[in-house]
């Protein structure tokens, strides 16, 4: 138990996905103008991610991996070069179907987070969710647990950077870092902040 | 709008739309390979070509996509491009791979590529999609390289792996700024970048939400 409140811990702050790797850039600037999308956005990656992680890890594991098609009598099959195009079609698929699932089921939601879902598709945080599991040979239910955490840590650093920028915008900045000059420094600064919990040692 | 030359489809993103600066396209990678130049330039390659292809062979299919699945299709032929870029690197240059790590792989939802293939090649001609392609991978290029430079030379006093600058602690005059290795100086560094390009090309500015207004006090007082 102790092990999976630990990555999740490290999943959220250590290895925040935004602010210590970059990943889902475009995305995290571009919708962070208002707190409210923000957290949608932000609770839209945290299902896709608790989704596809695992979902991955499984195709990985029984699918891909060296020797993983054992189970079918291929023992010697190595698919794991079509890892990247499977990772990428299974997080399409599941979002085709989760938007169609909300649609069909829980409107009030769908509609909530209903413009956001596409746009997940092509979130790199998503991608690299999947990617770190498999180069970090998680199991089922690390990556259940990882999911969760970098679904979060994506979460949490939109949160706060829209926060930040509705303030922001009412302050003098100099015309050419107006907009996205001034975001990129503020991230930096958010950046260094979230480095600190990079001496946590867990 | 005037039509779309080679010339200056390949030049533009270059300075007047760099992806980076001013589409906000693709920065995910642009930050986590800067921390020296080699996979910098690597990673610029790898982009800058599928790019170029992804557009081009887009372009050629365009035709025949449906529209309602044409993300699918776009995201099939650049994952499979990326896949032939993966294991080249794999195969020739195990340690670099090992290095950019996810970040190969994230080429695939780099948005540089699926907007390219999106805005342009889906409307124009096959090999004026590829230079667009390709001149938007160069203004990426350009970008990567010299935050690459800066990272590299400053914060280690090395460029390519070889020293430049002698750092103190191997008995040089250089103490290197170790902040440059780290995460935040990328952005930081990009965003100098940016404010550097809107003076020089003011067209870029974006218009602020609130503007300050003079403080007319001062003149009543009189």
């Amino acid at each position: 138990m102790e092990h999976y409140i630990s990555l999740l811990v490290k999943a959220i702050f250590v290895e925040n996905m935004a602010l210590a790797f970059f990943l889902g850039m475009c995305t995290f600037i571009a919708i962070s103008k208002k707190v409210e999308t923000a957290i949608g956005l932000g609770i839209a990656v945290v299902v896709v991610q608790t989704i596809t992680v695992p979902a991955n890890n499984l195709i990985y594991t029984y699918l891909l991996k060296d020797g993983a098609l054992a189970w079918a009598g291929l023992p010697e099959v190595d698919l794991s070069f079509l890892g990247l195009l499977s990772y990428i079609g299974v997080i399409a698929a599941i979002v085709q179907i989760l938007e169609m699932l909300l649609d069909k089921f829980v409107p009030s939601l769908y509609n909530a987070l209903g413009v956001f879902l596409p746009l997940i598709t092509v979130n790199c945080a998503i991608m690299a969710g999947s990617l770190f599991m498999v180069e970090r040979d998680y199991n089922l239910p690390e990556s259940v647990v990882y999911g969760i955490g970098s679904g979060i840590s994506w979460a949490l650093a939109i949160a706060l950077l829209a926060a930040i920028r509705e303030k922001l915008k009412y302050s003098d900045v100099p015309d050419g870092l107006q907009g996205l000059g001034i975001t990129f420094i503020t991230i930096g600064l958010m950046s260094l902040g979230f480095m600190s919990f990079s001496g946590v040692q867990l | 709008m005037s039509q779309p030359t080679i010339k200056s489809v390949l030049l533009d993103p270059i300075f007047n739309n760099n992806p980076i600066g001013l589409q906000i396209l693709g920065i995910c990678s642009a930050l986590a390979v800067t921390t020296n130049l080699k996979t910098a330039v690597v990673m610029s390659i790898a982009l800058t070509l599928v790019t170029g292809f992804s557009s081009l062979f887009i372009s050629m299919i365009r035709a025949q996509i449906p529209s309602s699945i044409r993300m699918i299709v776009q995201m099939v032929i650049i994952a499979s491009l990326v896949i032939v870029v993966d294991q080249v690197l794999k195969a020739y240059a195990y340690s670099l791979s090992k290095q950019l790590s996810v970040f190969v792989g994230l080429i695939i939802t780099n948005c540089i590529v699926m907007g390219r293939a999106e805005a342009f090649a889906m409307s124009n001609k096959p090999v004026l999609s590829f230079f667009d392609g390709i001149g938007n991978g160069l203004g990426y290029s350009a970008m990567l390289i010299v935050i690459g430079v800066i990272r590299e030379l400053f914060g280690a006093g090395k460029l390519m792996g070889y020293t430049i600058i002698p750092v103190v602690n191997d008995g040089g005059w250089y103490q290197p700024n170790g902040m440059l290795l780290l995460p935040p100086s990328a952005f930081f560094l990009i965003g100098l970048i940016i404010w550097a390009l809107r003076s020089w090309k003011t067209e870029q500015v974006e218009a602020p939400d609130f503007r300050i207004t003079e403080n007319v006090k001062e003149k009543e007082a009189y």
